[in-house]
């Protein structure tokens, strides 16, 4: 059967979101919470969006989920050392 | 939304949720939680999931010690997988000062019943590879001390005290309390009013302005706490690690991550969660000074909560003089996660009077009025 994925990086699923909407998630921050999505390598740059548009979808569709989790740093994961003022900025870059 | 019950609690953190789990298994559940973000939107959706017993005082180290025989059963109980996992703490110290403290605790908590030890840096090198001893007088470690995933015992709690009969209402803001000479009369809210004779006031870092709309004042000051959580690491650290000398605490949890903060003696109180470089960046140095190994690994997220401080570090329980029927159960100062099982069950035998556990009275308010109670030392971060 064929799977959508709405987080790449938790490898978070359609059905998970369902499944967190039946038990009571119906908010996005709870959502969120529990089916993991938005917690991983790119905390939300990719999945935040879709999730809130199968959300809106759950609540009946006319009720629009525009409030998005609080965005924190870091913008990129980013190596401990280099907050430690212990390489310069930069060099911990590999090339992608 | 019901607009009358027995009992309304303002939080639906981890401390009212228990409360009110324990009054409906003893078969008070007319209760109203009214919790003004989502479940885990305050300091128990935010914390690093410590669970220690090692304390300064006998109060704080039973309480403990009965509250992890409480989480190491809360999974099965509650169908939430809390993922607590029992890797200990080890806690370090760098003078002679602190660690004539951790001497004193160890003993202390060897008397209460916790197998506390104190470790040499090479015994504490044995259990944490590649700890940077350098400086460390002496340790403490308690293998039964642990760490666990605070959301899924939140929703846990919830879950059951719901099935037992407990409204509760999310996303809905207490405005102001109605109060009529010296009894509640309704707990106002943006969603409608409660009309109630019994409030408990479990508001954690809001603690103390939801005291005010009682005419109540508490000495309760929230303070921002920050943390921050690593990428997912195979696992490789047992033990949280704990430094005395600047309050760093980090472990590593079930899904691998790191994740810990560090105390910072020039944060004021105030009601801000925002996030500052300056957590990120003394966190950073002191974590890999401790263990540099981790110099490499990527830092995912930042984040702060709340820690709900008193003048004394330990909590407000009980009645207050002003207000009939007004219950604190506040001013945990970071760790009100760890005590919670014990705490809300405690409260639910006190409010239902099935038994007057002295802490109502030991750590009521009007102790700072007769200035009683034994300082908790051993606050971090």
């Amino acid at each position: 059967m064929a799977k959508t994925i709405i987080c790449r990086c938790e490898d978070v699923s359609l059905e998970d979101l369902i499944e967190g909407f039946r038990a009571g998630f119906h908010d996005l921050e709870s959502l969120k919470r529990y089916t993991g999505f938005s917690t991983g390598f790119c905390q939300g740059k990719s999945c935040t969006a879709h999730a809130a548009r199968f959300l809106s979808a759950l609540r009946g569709g006319d009720d629009v989920v525009a409030d998005p989790p609080r965005t924190r740093p870091l913008l990129h994961p980013t190596s401990a050392a280099s907050f430690a003022g212990q390489i310069t900025p930069g060099s911990d870059r590999k090339p992608t | 939304m019901k607009d009358r019950a027995d009992l309304v609690i303002i939080g639906g953190g981890v401390i009212g949720l228990s409360l009110a789990y324990h009054l409906a298994k003893m078969g008070f559940s007319d209760i109203v939680i009214l919790e003004q973000g989502y479940l885990c939107f305050g300091a128990s959706g935010r914390n690093g999931g410590g669970v220690r017993q090692q304390w300064s005082t006998e109060d704080h180290i039973e309480l403990s010690r009965q509250s992890v025989a409480m989480f190491r059963n809360l999974s099965r109980e509650t169908g939430y997988n809390i993922w607590f996992r029992q890797g200990g703490y080890l806690f370090l110290a760098r003078n002679a000062e602190m660690a004539a403290q951790l001497e004193q605790n160890v003993k202390l908590q060897n008397r209460v019943g916790i197998p506390t030890r104190l470790l040499s840096p090479a015994e504490a090198q044995g259990l944490v590879p590649g700890l940077n001893t350098q400086g460390v007088e002496v340790c403490s470690y308690n293998g039964s001390d642990g760490v666990l995933f605070p959301w899924p015992a939140v929703w846990g709690m919830a879950e059951m005290a719901k099935q037992l009969g407990v409204e509760i209402n999310t996303f809905t803001r207490v405005t102001d309390i109605d109060i009529k000479g010296r009894t509640i009369a309704k707990v106002l809210t943006d969603r409608g009013a409660v009309a109630t004779q019994r409030v408990v006031n479990a508001a954690g870092g809001w603690s103390w302005q939801i005291a005010r709309m009682a005419g109540c004042e508490l000495p309760n000051k929230p303070y921002r706490h920050e943390i921050l959580v690593s990428e997912p690491l195979r696992p490789f650290l047992h033990p949280m690690v704990s430094d005395l000398s600047d309050g760093t605490y980090f472990s590593q949890t079930m899904r691998g991550e790191i994740c810990g903060g560090i105390s910072d003696p020039e944060e004021g109180s105030s009601m801000s969660t925002s996030s500052s470089f300056r957590f990120l960046n003394r966190m950073c140095q002191s974590m890999i000074h401790l263990l540099p190994t981790l110099a490499g690994v990527k830092i995912l997220r930042q984040w702060a909560g709340y820690y709900d401080v008193t003048p004394d570090g330990n909590p407000i329980l009980g009645k207050v003089n002003e207000v009939d029927g007004f219950i604190q159960l506040n001013g945990f100062g970071g760790h009100g996660f760890m005590l919670a099982p014990i705490v809300g069950k405690l409260a639910a035998e006190w409010v239902l009077r099935k038994s007057e556990h002295p802490i109502f009275s030991k750590y009521n308010l009007n102790r700072f009025k007769s200035g009683e109670v034994k300082k908790e030392s051993l606050v971090i971060g």
